[in-house]
């Protein structure tokens, strides 16, 4: 299945922060058919580096998409039978209007110009998008990590318009934790001289801050365990350590590698402000109650979480499937044991496969019923 | 739909290989809303939903059944029924089933009131410890029973509370529970006389 992204152009954006883009432009694939009840649409939301090429190999550059082994004929979101739509998130640096777009103020790329925005933001840009492809009502909105509090934003902000909702290894609010880490990430970026406030487009870019806040990313997304198994003290091309600080072990060649290629296709910018979107997410807004967000939906729930999962434990998700039950709601709950810590999502394909598929299914049976 | 059909017929008939479920599956009226305690991998919440509109809820403690209950479209999730209910608000059912579990549950006689709290009926169906096989093995052997019901040896049992037809009986007398309706069966054959002697497994239907 060979895809090319494509590009949904709108005249401005409202943002929560009383700001407002325009214009705004929205990067997005999709697969599979839209039937002509147009009832079988589902919208896939990314997770912080993501993109919109989610499934099948790009036209150009012949990458697999990022959920590639979830979505595709057959699969747990079979293109057979569903209408799969994926958009590069607002803020974001590939294809969707971002940091590094070009401000049509003054000519130049916006930098920190670049109003502060939300995940509601990102999730506003996604229901002008699918409003513009004539879809009236999504059979589900599914997502891991971030891409799962667009999917609860979702549930939450347009409650009538999702009849179910998959938001995966993600939580209700960013965790002092959550937040900690993203500012580690910032901090490295921002104390990269190269850096220059955010005004590097025409020079050298803050490849060693970014490089530095890719390097704790990955940290955060795997688990002791897997790191134990994928590298355990195994040294790097030399039999002995090197009393110097080259490159010693497996871990530290991974990382800088991760760190370095990362470099290559994302915008530092754009991680400063999807990480700020991500540490202001709280569906409660700051009222703590999430009973009252839940309040009237008539959306359907899929939570999944895994074991093994410590930058989005199981009992944030599990907060989020006591709410739904207080209120009564329609919500399946599965914590999967897994050792691949938060990158799960991406890689235990098999066991969600078996609950999105199920889940699916009957959500397509009731809403036809 | 009718699976127990003639309430004078002397044999239940078999809903997924079992007499209790033929049960539940006829009390149970269409298009209500039900939660099943234990449910395993969905098997009878399944059936519910796809024959009589049931909106079908579970809770299960092992994650794989989890797992295999989601699979099969049923809204399951991984909890403990000791602990599970708190959460639900009063009334949230039209039926909260219990099959085979009562006898394992921690808390037993918690896990009964909840069910009334969030279920305006309960539907609770056990093994009944007082069946005469039960009591004639111990009485000869002097140990703990083992029967084709009972089959485990004491120290890797999953029952950690055993009781009777009459415990059940006078357990609801005693909270003012009302049984509306009972079942005795051994195997699929109805058990019309001394149910606490003859029956193997009961099936009550408390309001």
């Amino acid at each position: 299945m060979i895809v090319e992204t494509q590009s949904a152009r709108f005249e401005s954006i409202a943002l929560e922060s009383g700001a407002a883009l325009s214009p705004v432009e929205a990067a997005y694939e999709t697969y599979g058919n839209l039937n002509a009840a147009r009832s079988n649409a589902i919208l896939v939301t990314h997770a912080f580096t993501g993109d919109a090429h989610a499934a099948g190999i790009s036209a150009e550059g012949g990458k697999p998409g990022w959920w590639d082994n979830m979505i595709g004929p057959g699969k747990a979101f079979d293109t057979d039978k569903f209408f799969i739509v994926c958009s590069n998130v607002l803020g974001g640096c590939q294809g969707t209007t971002g940091p590094a777009s070009t401000d049509p103020a003054t000519g130049r790329p916006y930098g920190m110009s670049f109003p502060v925005i939300t995940i509601r933001d990102m999730v506003k840009l996604q229901k002008m998008l699918i409003d513009r492809l004539g879809i009236e009502r999504l059979l589900a909105v599914a997502g891991g990590s971030m891409g799962g509090m667009q999917a609860l934003e979702w549930a939450v902000t347009y409650p009538n318009f999702v009849r179910a909702c998959i938001p995966i290894a993600t939580t209700a609010r960013h965790s002092a934790q959550q937040i900690a880490f993203n500012e580690v990430g910032r901090q490295a970026i921002m104390a990269d001289p190269d850096w220059c406030n955010g005004d590097y487009y025409d020079k050298k870019p803050p490849a060693r801050g970014l490089g530095i806040a890719r390097m704790v990313g990955h940290i955060t997304y795997m688990s002791d365990e897997s790191m134990r198994e994928k590298f355990g003290r195994r040294l790097r091309e030399k039999d002995k350590v090197g009393f110097d600080f080259s490159v010693d072990f497996e871990v530290e060649s991974y990382l800088r590698y991760r760190g370095s290629q990362f470099v290559n296709r994302f915008d530092a910018n754009a991680y400063l402000y999807i990480t700020k979107a991500e540490d202001y997410f709280d569906l409660t807004n700051g009222s703590g109650s999430l009973t009252a967000a839940f309040a009237d939906l008539s959306t359907r729930f899929l939570i999944i979480s895994f074991s093994s999962d410590w930058l989005y434990p199981s009992y944030q998700s599990q907060e989020i499937v006591r709410v739904l039950r207080r209120r009564n709601h329609d919500v399946a709950y599965c914590d999967l044991p897994s050792n691949y810590g938060h990158d799960a999502f991406l890689v235990d394909v098999a066991e969600q496969t078996d609950l999105v598929r199920g889940f699916l299914a009957s959500t397509a049976r009731a809403t036809h019923a | 739909m009718t699976l127990v059909s003639d309430i004078n017929k002397p044999f239940v008939g078999e809903l997924l290989g079992r007499s209790d479920f033929a049960i539940i599956g006829d009390i149970v009226a269409p298009n209500s809303k039900v939660l099943d305690l234990g449910c395993g991998e969905g098997e009878l919440l399944q059936w519910l939903a796809e024959n009589k509109g049931v909106d079908a809820r579970g809770v299960e403690i092992s994650p794989i059944k989890v797992r295999r209950a989601i699979g099969r479209g049923v809204s399951a999730y991984q909890g403990d029924i000791d602990e599970g209910l708190a959460d639900y608000p009063n009334g949230a059912f039209d039926y909260v089933i219990l099959s085979q579990t009562l006898q394992e549950s921690r808390h037993p006689l918690t896990v009964l009131r909840e069910m009334l709290r969030v279920g305006r009926r309960a539907i609770v169906a056990f093994p009944n410890f007082g069946h005469w096989r039960v009591r004639l093995s111990m009485l000869l052997s002097g140990r703990a029973p083992l029967t084709k019901l009972f089959p485990y040896e004491w120290y890797d049992s999953p029952n950690i509370h055993f009781l009777t037809v009459s415990d059940f009986e006078l357990l609801a007398a005693r909270e003012g529970m009302h049984i509306e309706r009972r079942y005795f069966l051994a195997g699929s054959r109805r058990v019309s006389s001394l149910p606490n002697l003859m029956a193997e497994t009961a099936v009550f239907l408390v309001g």
